[in-house]
C-alpha cells in the first residue's frame, strides 16, 4: 500500500515537473498570449486556478493525513468514536468555504464576461482592420473588405491594431480560434458572429478550426501573419498585382468540400460575404447583444451591420424558401 | 443474380479494412463457439428459462454488469485505437473517416452502453436487497429495460460490420448527422441504437423510484435510507427528467432524416443551434445520473471499511438533490463559444459553479467519515481513496472550465477531454468498480482475489494520471479534440506518446481484472457468513448469493445503519430480534415476453435503420402483439410455499 503511495507520489511530481517544464516552453500558446484579450484570459485562468488551489491543496493534504492517520494497522493507537456522525459547527464551516470562494469567482467571472464579450470592440486609438471569415469543408475563406482581397488558410493584419472578425460558416459549424490572441468563437451558417482580437507583437500565430466539422477538420490550420503596418500593406499590395481574382464560380468552386492549401486572391465579388450570411436565412442572432454592435466606425461593406441585418433577415428568410422551392 | 447480391453485400457490410476483416473472422467464430457450448452441454433450456425470461432483479443485474463489461471492453479497444493513431505525428494507422467513427463509437458506448448499464446493474444488485425488499416495483418492467438496452446496444455494435459507424460524435451534431451530411445508415444506427436503449433507461428510472418510495422495509423513514439508495432516487429523478428531452431531440432528427423535415437542417429555416442545446439539456444531467449512484457508492464504500457511521448524511443527502437539481440549469457550459451575450453566458457559468459546492461539501464528509475511524484498505476502499485526489482535481479544473471567457481558450481542447476523463474514469469508472468489488460477494458468494485486484487497482490508477494530466497540457498548447493526426512542427509528439502510454497502462488493468475474475471463480473460497466486509446495510443480513426471495421474513430498519446496530446489540449480549413467522411468499412469474418484444424492437429499428418497411412493419406490429399478449396475461404471479422457504433458509444458512 504505502510503497504504492510512494510510487503515485513520484509519478505525479514527474508530472508537475512536466508541466511546469512544458509552461516555460513557449508551445504553450494558452499560457504565451501576445495580444490583449489572450493575456485577459490568463489572467482569469490564473485567478480562478489560486482561488480554485486555496480549497484543493489543503484537502489533498487533509486526505492524505487522514488516510495516514486512522489506517487500521498503525502502531499508535488513534481515536476512533464510531457513532461521531454529524457536526453543526464542522459542516457550516465546510459549506461556507466553497460558497465563499464559489462567490468570489462568479464575481469575477460576470465582471470578466461583460469585459472580454467578444462582440465588444477593443478600445484603441487605431481604427480597427476587418477580416470575414468563411468556414468551410475543411478549409477557411478569409476576406478583407477594406482592402478587396481574399485569402485561404492564411491572414495577415499589422500588430497593434484591433481586427474585427466577423465570422460565418458555409458548412457545418467550425470553431475559429488563435490561442495566443484570444479565445475562439463558433463560426455558424445563416448568421454573422464577431470576434475582436488584436496582436500585440509580430509574429506567426497558429490557428485552427477548433471544432468537429466532418472528416478532414484536422487540416483546418492556418497561420495567423502580425506584422508592421508597412509590411501589411506591401503584402496587401502583392497580392493585389500577383494574385488571380476571387470569383462567385471560384468561391463555388472553394466551397466544395476538400482539403486546401494556401491561396490568395486580388480581388472579391461584390457582397460575398452577406450572400453567404443570408444562404441560410439571416438570423438575427450573430453578435450577441445589439448594444455592443458598433456600426460607426465601420467603412465595410453592407450587410453584417445590425439594421441592414434585420432588413435581410425579413426578406432572405422568404428568398431562402422560394430559393428551394 | 450473383452481381446483385455481390452489389448488396458490399454496401451491406462493411468492407475494405484489414481491421474489420479481423473484427468479422472474431465476431463469426465466437458466435459459432457460443452456439456449439450451448449445444453440446445442453444448455439451451437453461439459458431461457434461468436467464432470458427471469424477472429475478439479482440475474437481471448480472446481466447487465457482463453486458457492461463486454461494452468497457469494446470502448476500451476504441480508446487504444485512437490512443495509438495519436502516439506519434503524423501517424498513418487509423485513416481520419476511421478515426471519427472510433470517437463517436467510443463516446457512445462509453457512456450510454457501459456506464449507465453497469449502473443498471448495481441498482438492480443492491436497492431491493437494501432496502429489504423482495424484488423491484414492476419485475416485468425490469426485465424488458434490461433487454431493450440490451438490443439497443447491439443495434448499435452492428454498425461495426454492417452498413458503417455512425462518425458525428457521440452527441451527433446536426447539420453532419442529417442526411446531407451522413447519408449512410450509420447515424440511422445511432439513432435507434439510442433510442430502444432509452426507452429501457427511462423504465428502470420510473422503476426504482416506485421501488424506492413504496417498497421499504417498515421502519425504514426516507431520512433512514441508505445513503447509496438515496443517490439512486436522485439519479433516478434526474433519469425521469432527463430522458424525454433525448428521446424528443432524436425523434426530430430522424423525422429530419426520414422524412425530410428541417428541424436541425442548416436551410429551409432548420436551425442546428437548437439541437446543440436540447442534446445538451438531456447530456449535462446526463453526467450527473451517473456520478451520483458513484457518490452512493463511495458513500456505503467508506462508512463500512471506517467501520463508522457516514458522516453528515443529512448534509449528503441535500447535497445529491441540489445537484440533481442544478443539473438542469447548466446545459449552456458546453457553448459558451456560441456568443449568447454576456449575460446568458455568466448566468451558465455561475449555475455551472454553484455545483461544486454541494460536491465539495460531499467530499468533506467522506473526509470526516474516516476521521476517527478504524481504516482497512481492501480493493472497494483503494478505489474510493483513489477517488478523492482524482476527482477533486478533475472537479477544480471543471471550475474553470465554467468561468465563461477562460473557457474561450480551453473549449474543444483537450484540456476539456482531460477534464471529463478525470471525473468519468475518476468518479464514475472508480466508482463503479469500487460498487462492483464491494458488493460481488453478496451476488456470487465470493470475494474477488484482492492481490490481483490491487495490481489492477495501481495499474488503472497510475495509468489514469500518466494518461491524462499530459493532456491538460496539450490542451493549453492548443490542441483540439478530435483531430486525427498531427505534424511535429507542434511540439505534442512527447506528451502524446506519454498518454498513449497511460491509456496502455489502464489497458492492462482492465486485462487485470479479468483475470481476477476468473481467478476467483476457480480458486477463491466461499463466503459462509453473507456478511464478508462487516457491512452496514441490510443486504448484508442475509446469505450470499440471497435466495431468489431475498428476504425469509421482512426486516425491520429501525436505524441508518440497520445491520450494524442489530449486531452491536447481539456483540453486547441482548437477543436478536425476534423473526416473525415466515409465510408463503408472493412472486413474479418469469416471462419470455421482455425478451421478444425488445428481440421485434431491434427488427423494427433494423428495418428503419435500412429502410426496409418490410422488415420495420412486422417488427413493429410485433412489439404491439407482445404488448396485448402481455395485458391478457393474467397468470403473472406464483407463491413459495413455507416448506421450501425453510428448506431454502437452512441451506443457505447452514442452520438446522
Amino acid at each position: 500500500m504505502m510503497k504504492g503511495l510512494r510510487r503515485l507520489t513520484a509519478v505525479l511530481s514527474l508530472f508537475a515537473m512536466t508541466i511546469l517544464m512544458a509552461g516555460c516552453s513557449d508551445k504553450v500558446v494558452v499560457l504565451n498570449p501576445k495580444g490583449e484579450i489572450g493575456k485577459h484570459q490568463l489572467d482569469l485562468i490564473i485567478i480562478s486556478t489560486v482561488l480554485c488551489l486555496v480549497i484543493i491543496v489543503p484537502v489533498l493534504i487533509l486526505t492524505f493525513y487522514i488516510v495516514w492517520k486512522y489506517r487500521h494497522n498503525s502502531k499508535k493507537a488513534t481515536k476512533y468514536e464510531p457513532e461521531w456522525e454529524h457536526s453543526t459547527k464542522l459542516e457550516t464551516i465546510w459549506w461556507s468555504i466553497p460558497i465563499v470562494i464559489i462567490a468570489i469567482l462568479a464575481a469575477v467571472t460576470i465582471k470578466y464576461t461583460h469585459m472580454l464579450e467578444p462582440s465588444k470592440p477593443l478600445e484603441h486609438e487605431a481604427k480597427p482592420i476587418v477580416i470575414q471569415v468563411t468556414s468551410l469543408d475543411w478549409k477557411w475563406l478569409f476576406q478583407y473588405p477594406d482592402q478587396g482581397i481574399a485569402t485561404v488558410n492564411y491572414i495577415q493584419f499589422p500588430d497593434n491594431v484591433p481586427v474585427e472578425f466577423q465570422l460565418t460558416s458555409d458548412a457545418p459549424m467550425n470553431s475559429f480560434w488563435i490561442p495566443q490572441l484570444g479565445g475562439q468563437i463558433y463560426t455558424m451558417s445563416g448568421m454573422a458572429m464577431k470576434l475582436h482580437l488584436i496582436a500585440e507583437e509580430p509574429g506567426d500565430y497558429m490557428g485552427m478550426g477548433a471544432n468537429f466539422s466532418g472528416r478532414d477538420f484536422g487540416k483546418m490550420e492556418f497561420t495567423a501573419k502580425a506584422t508592421s503596418q508597412a509590411e501589411f500593406d506591401a503584402w496587401v499590395q502583392q497580392v493585389k498585382d500577383s494574385s488571380p481574382a476571387l470569383t462567385t464560380e471560384g468561391y463555388e468552386q472553394l466551397a466544395i468540400p476538400g482539403v486546401s492549401e494556401v491561396e490568395t486572391f486580388s480581388s472579391i465579388p461584390e457582397g460575398l460575404f452577406n450572400k453567404i450570411v443570408n444562404k441560410y436565412g439571416a438570423h438575427n442572432h450573430g453578435s450577441g447583444s445589439a448594444e455592443h454592435t458598433d456600426n460607426s466606425g465601420e467603412t465595410t461593406n453592407e450587410g453584417a451591420t445590425e439594421h441592414e441585418h434585420g432588413n435581410a433577415e425579413a426578406t432572405m428568410n422568404h428568398e431562402g424558401h422560394v430559393g428551394h422551392e | 443474380m450473383w452481381d446483385k447480391i455481390k452489389d448488396f453485400a458490399s454496401e451491406f457490410f462493411v468492407t475494405g479494412d484489414p481491421l474489420i476483416y479481423g473484427a468479422d473472422v472474431s465476431i463469426g467464430l465466437t458466435l459459432i463457439a457460443v452456439v456449439a457450448a450451448l449445444t453440446y452441454f445442453k444448455k439451451w433450456t437453461w439459458l431461457w428459462k434461468d436467464w432470458l425470461t427471469t424477472v429475478d432483479h439479482k440475474k437481471i443485474g448480472i446481466m447487465y454488469v457482463i453486458a457492461s463489461l463486454l461494452m468497457l471492453f469494446r470502448g476500451g479497444v476504441d480508446a487504444l485505437l485512437m490512443r495509438t493513431q495519436l502516439a506519434v505525428p503524423n501517424m498513418e494507422f487509423l485513416a481520419p473517416e476511421h478515426y471519427n467513427q472510433i470517437f463517436t463509437t467510443h463516446g457512445v458506448i462509453m457512456i450510454l452502453f457501459m456506464a449507465m448499464p453497469l449502473m443498471f446493474g448495481l441498482f438492480n444488485l443492491v436497492i431491493p436487497l437494501q432496502i429489504g425488499a423482495r424484488d423491484v416495483a414492476f419485475p416485468f418492467l425490469n426485465s424488458l429495460s434490461f433487454w431493450l438496452f440490451f438490443f439497443g446496444a447491439m443495434l448499435f455494435n452492428v454498425s461495426f460490420v454492417i452498413g458503417g459507424s455512425p462518425d458525428a460524435g457521440w452527441l451527433a451534431y446536426p447539420p453532419l448527422s442529417e442526411l446531407s451530411h451522413s447519408p449512410g445508415v450509420g447515424q440511422d444506427f445511432y439513432i435507434w441504437g439510442i433510442q430502444i436503449s432509452g426507452i429501457g433507461s427511462l423504465m428502470t428510472g420510473i422503476n426504482f423510484i416506485v421501488t424506492i418510495l413504496k417498497m421499504r422495509a417498515p421502519g425504514m423513514k426516507l431520512m433512514k435510507m441508505p445513503m447509496f439508495t438515496w443517490s439512486v432516487l436522485s439519479s433516478c429523478l434526474t433519469i425521469i427528467l432527463a430522458f424525454p428531452i433525448l428521446t424528443i431531440t432524436l425523434a426530430l432528427l430522424f423525422i429530419d432524416r426520414y422524412l425530410g423535415a428541417h428541424f436541425f437542417t442548416l436551410d429551409m429555416g432548420g436551425n442546428p443551434m437548437m439541437y446543440i442545446n436540447l442534446i445538451w439539456m438531456w447530456g449535462h444531467p446526463e453526467v450527473y445520473i451517473v456520478i451520483l449512484p458513484a457518490f452512493g457508492i463511495f458513500s456505503e464504500v467508506v462508512a463500512t471499511f471506517s467501520k463508522k457511521r457516514l458522516f453528515g448524511y443529512k448534509s449528503m443527502v441535500f447535497a445529491l438533490m441540489a445537484i440533481s437539481v442544478t443539473s438542469f440549469f447548466t446545459w449552456a457550459h458546453h457553448f459558451f463559444t456560441m456568443g449568447s451575450g454576456a449575460n446568458v453566458n455568466a448566468f451558465f457559468a455561475i449555475s455551472t459553479m454553484i455545483i461544486a459546492i454541494p460536491t465539495g461539501v460531499k467530499v468533506f464528509n467522506w473526509l470526516f467519515t474516516m476521521y476517527r475511524g478504524k481504516l482497512s484498505f481492501p480493493t472497494p476502499m483503494l478505489w474510493m481513496i483513489g477517488f478523492i485526489p482524482c476527482f477533486v482535481v478533475g472537479g477544480m479544473t471543471g471550475v474553470l472550465l465554467s468561468v465563461a471567457p477562460a473557457d474561450f481558450q480551453f473549449h474543444n481542447s483537450y484540456f476539456l477531454i482531460a477534464h471529463f476523463h478525470q471525473v468519468l474514469i475518476g468518479g464514475v469508472a472508480f466508482g463503479y468498480f469500487a460498487g462492483l468489488y464491494y458488493w460481488w460477494p453478496k451476488v456470487f458468494g465470493f470475494k474477488l482475489n484482492e492481490k490481483i485486484g490491487k495490481w489492477a487497482f495501481w495499474f488503472w490508477n497510475i495509468g489514469f494520471y500518466v494518461c491524462f494530466m499530459p493532456q491538460y497540457v496539450l490542451g493549453l498548447m492548443g490542441m483540439t479534440r478530435r483531430v486525427s493526426s498531427y505534424g511535429w512542427d507542434k511540439g505534442w509528439y512527447e506528451l502524446n506518446l506519454t498518454s498513449t502510454i497511460g491509456g496502455f497502462l489502464m489497458g492492462i488493468g482492465f486485462l487485470f481484472q479479468v483475470w481476477q475474475i476468473l481467478h476467483s471463480i476457480k480458486f477463491m473460497e466461499r463466503d459462509t457468513t453473507g456478511d464478508p466486509w462487516d457491512g452496514r446495510t441490510l443486504e448484508w443480513s442475509i446469505p450470499s448469493p440471497a435466495p431468489m426471495y431475498n428476504f425469509a421474513t421482512l426486516p425491520r430498519a429501525d436505524d441508518k445503519d440497520a445491520w450494524w446496530e442489530e449486531k452491536q446489540r447481539i456483540a453486547q449480549g441482548h437477543a436478536p430480534k425476534p423473526q416473525p413467522k415466515i409465510e408463503p411468499i408472493h412472486m413474479p412469474k418469469n416471462s419470455g415476453i421482455p425478451f421478444i418484444m425488445s428481440a421485434c424492437f431491434f427488427v423494427a429499428g433494423f428495418g428503419f435503420v435500412f429502410d426496409w418497411l418490410w422488415m420495420a412493419i412486422p417488427g413493429l406490429i410485433g412489439v404491439v402483439a407482445c404488448m396485448l399478449a402481455h395485458s391478457f396475461n393474467y397468470k403473472t404471479d406464483y407463491y413459495i410455499p413455507v416448506d421450501e422457504i425453510k428448506r431454502t433458509e437452512a441451506a443457505a444458512r447452514r442452520v438446522i
